[in-house]
């Protein structure tokens, strides 16, 4: 038998065999490696966390023509998406605004894309359903102006100003009625294509972007749709972007310092449990040492017991800090987390360093032992 | 030469002086047993005859070196490579099988060697127990455990601190029989000891007082029981 095998045989009888002592340790690192590798999981899927909860709150690009003639039409809003990553693009809603009749009175009615306004506006709430087509989504304020219900049916008429032709009617079965607080309420919702059936086409008045980037990339993405000269001319809705990265920042700041104290707790519970593993085995120490181990073999061998539990503690604790930063962000976030692979073995090399720092003043008040004494005392 | 040569060696612990003044010369090959009343300094010069203590006067030549002049790590070496140890409460590795605590032994000597340290266990009729933890073992076979990895490495001295101070007589005489058969080998032993019936069997005897000899003899009837 080599000496290292002897040498994997003793740590593992130690680990194995006094189990009871070493859970104690093994636990504190697991714990300390599960919240470390949690927070960074999280640290590092917050940004995109975060920007998925901003983008709750809306669009943070808007898309209006550029007022030099060219037509700001779907084609022209889908030509300014393809400037944007679609890794980052989230969703496009385009918005053209006309004024209809029903019963008898002027309501402004938005032809859009049902689909992508529900990603858009996530912050919509429906009572019924979203409307197909032929079905409206009619405001609050204007359902109970007109009377409508979910489920009633009205007829809209459209007259356009320029020529005196009949106006051209259709029939619509209400789907929902929408609230939101603001001045969509005031509005009829249908679908682009519906919209078009009696009003022709015509050019869109605003598109609501959502995209998933910091400010950096949202200003280039933007300044490029811009100055491609399409028609379209691309602004931010600042207000949102800019508080969404300082929030980011001190959501980042929270987590890393929360896991640099953690980090500490560790080391202090892992040294306290050395130490005592230290003490309690003074007079195992001082035998070794009579049968001739030299300082350095009584180092490498409680190093090596205090690195083998820091490996095994980092590895259950990778794990379990995963299902931490899973439970965190179903629960805080509603989503499931990205797990970040590298941050296994990172989490195994920073427990064992946190360990081996741990164990080291321990393990050096243990080559102090006296052999002599140790060994005479009961 | 002298294996082990002791010139005027004192121990001093503040007022108290554990030995005084104790000169010895013990052959290679010899059998010496040291007695002597509680306190009396037996431990004491066990511990500097083990390379595990210096004396705080005089000189202990040992195989020609004088360990007074050692290093720690000097004391190491020579206790690894020229002492086998068996200690009264037998201090065995409490997690590590008992053929594992032969070989820990082995380990810091030279090669850990299990066949080798089973044929050890062999010899102390503990070939059975070999998988066994100190806690699942008899003091008496724990005993034999110790002098099973105090033997291991062939020392050339065998220092052994009230080997059957906690042995009944069945397991004591077990020990006894073991040191004679080291004897014929001719190890030399050194053992402290209470026991007269341990005493008695040595080839020679010192009965240390007060940390000084007051009796040295030798066995007349050595080698006759
Ligand atoms: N480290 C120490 N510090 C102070 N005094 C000590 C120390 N070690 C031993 N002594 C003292 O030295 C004296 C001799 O001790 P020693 O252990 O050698 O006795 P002993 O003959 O082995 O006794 P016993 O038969 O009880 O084992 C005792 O009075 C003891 O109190
Ligand atoms: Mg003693």
């Amino acid at each position: 038998m080599t000496k290292q095998k002897m040498f994997l045989r003793m740590i593992t009888a130690s680990l194995i065999r006094r189990r009871s002592r070493m859970i104690v340790a093994l636990l504190a690192i697991s714990v300390g490696a599960a919240i470390l590798s949690g927070l960074v999981t999280i640290y590092y899927d917050v940004p995109r966390q975060m920007g998925a909860q901003f983008r709750n709150y809306g669009a943070n690009m808007i898309l209006v023509s550029s007022g030099d003639g060219k037509d700001f039409d779907v084609t022209a809003m889908n030509e300014a998406v393809s400037h944007i990553s679609p890794e980052s693009f989230l969703g496009a809603t385009p918005y053209r605004y006309e004024t209809v009749r029903i019963h008898d009175q002027p309501v402004v009615t938005a032809g859009t894309d049902i689909k992508s306004a529900g990603i858009t506006s996530p912050y919509w709430h429906i009572e019924g359903a979203w409307p197909a087509e032929g079905e409206a989504l009619v405001g609050k304020t204007e359902a109970e102006h007109l009377g409508l219900k979910t489920g009633s049916s009205f007829t809209m008429s459209y007259a356009d100003e320029s020529n005196e032709k009949e106006p051209v009617e259709r029939d619509m079965v209400v789907s929902g009625i929408l609230e939101t607080g603001g001045s969509e309420e005031d509005y009829i919702y249908i679908e682009m294509s519906d919209l078009e059936s009696i009003a022709g086409s015509g050019d869109l008045d605003v598109a609501e972007l959502s995209i998933s980037a910091s400010q950096e990339e949202l200003t280039a993405a933007a300044d490029s749709i811009t100055s491609a000269d399409n028609g379209v001319s691309a602004r931010l809705v600042k207000r949102v972007t800019q508080s969404e990265s300082t929030v980011l920042t001190k959501l980042q700041a929270l987590v890393f310092i929360v896991t640099a104290v953690v980090l500490v707790l560790t080391m202090i519970c892992v040294a306290t449990t050395m130490t005592a593993v230290v003490t309690e085995r003074r007079k195992e120490i001082g035998l070794r040492k009579s049968l001739g181990a030299s300082d350095r073999s009584i180092i490498v061998e409680f190093m090596g017991e205090g690195l083998l539990l820091g490996c095994i503690g980092g590895l259950a604790g990778a794990l379990l800090g995963f299902v931490f930063a899973e439970f965190v962000s179903v629960n805080v976030f509603s989503s499931s987390i990205r797990f970040q692979p590298l941050l296994l073995p990172v989490t195994m090399i920073v427990s064992v360093a946190v360990t081996g720092l741990a164990c080291l003043m321990p393990v050096r008040s243990a080559i102090d032992i006296d052999p002599a004494l140790v060994l005479k005392g009961e | 030469m002298s294996l082990l040569q002791l010139k005027n060696i004192s121990k001093i612990y503040g007022e108290l002086k554990a030995l005084d003044d104790i000169s010895l010369e013990v052959e290679n090959g010899e059998w010496l047993a040291i007695m002597g009343p509680s306190g009396s300094g037996k431990s004491t010069l066990m511990n500097i005859i083990g390379c595990m203590d210096k004396p705080s006067l005089g000189e202990v030549i040992l195989d020609g070196r004088d360990i007074a002049k050692e290093s720690d790590k000097g004391l190491t070496e020579i206790r690894r490579d020229k002492i086998g140890l068996i200690f009264q409460q037998f201090h065995l590795v409490n997690y590590l099988t008992a053929v594992e605590n032969v070989m820990v032994a082995q380990y810091y000597h030279s090669m850990p060697d299990e066949k080798e340290a089973l044929e050890a266990l062999e010899r102390v009729g503990l070939k059975d127990r070999a998988k066994h933890l100190p806690s699942q073992l008899s003091g008496g076979e724990q005993q034999r455990v110790c002098i099973a990895r105090a033997l291991i490495n062939h020392p050339e001295i065998v220092l052994a601190d009230e080997p059957t101070g906690n042995l009944d007589e069945a397991n004591e005489n077990i020990v006894i029989d073991i040191f004679k058969q080291l004897h014929k080998e001719g190890t030399t032993l050194i053992v402290v000891t209470h026991d007269p019936e341990v005493g008695e069997v040595a080839q020679r005897m010192i009965v240390l007082d007060h940390g000084r000899i007051k009796e040295n003899t030798i066995n007349k009837n050595f080698g006759n029981t």
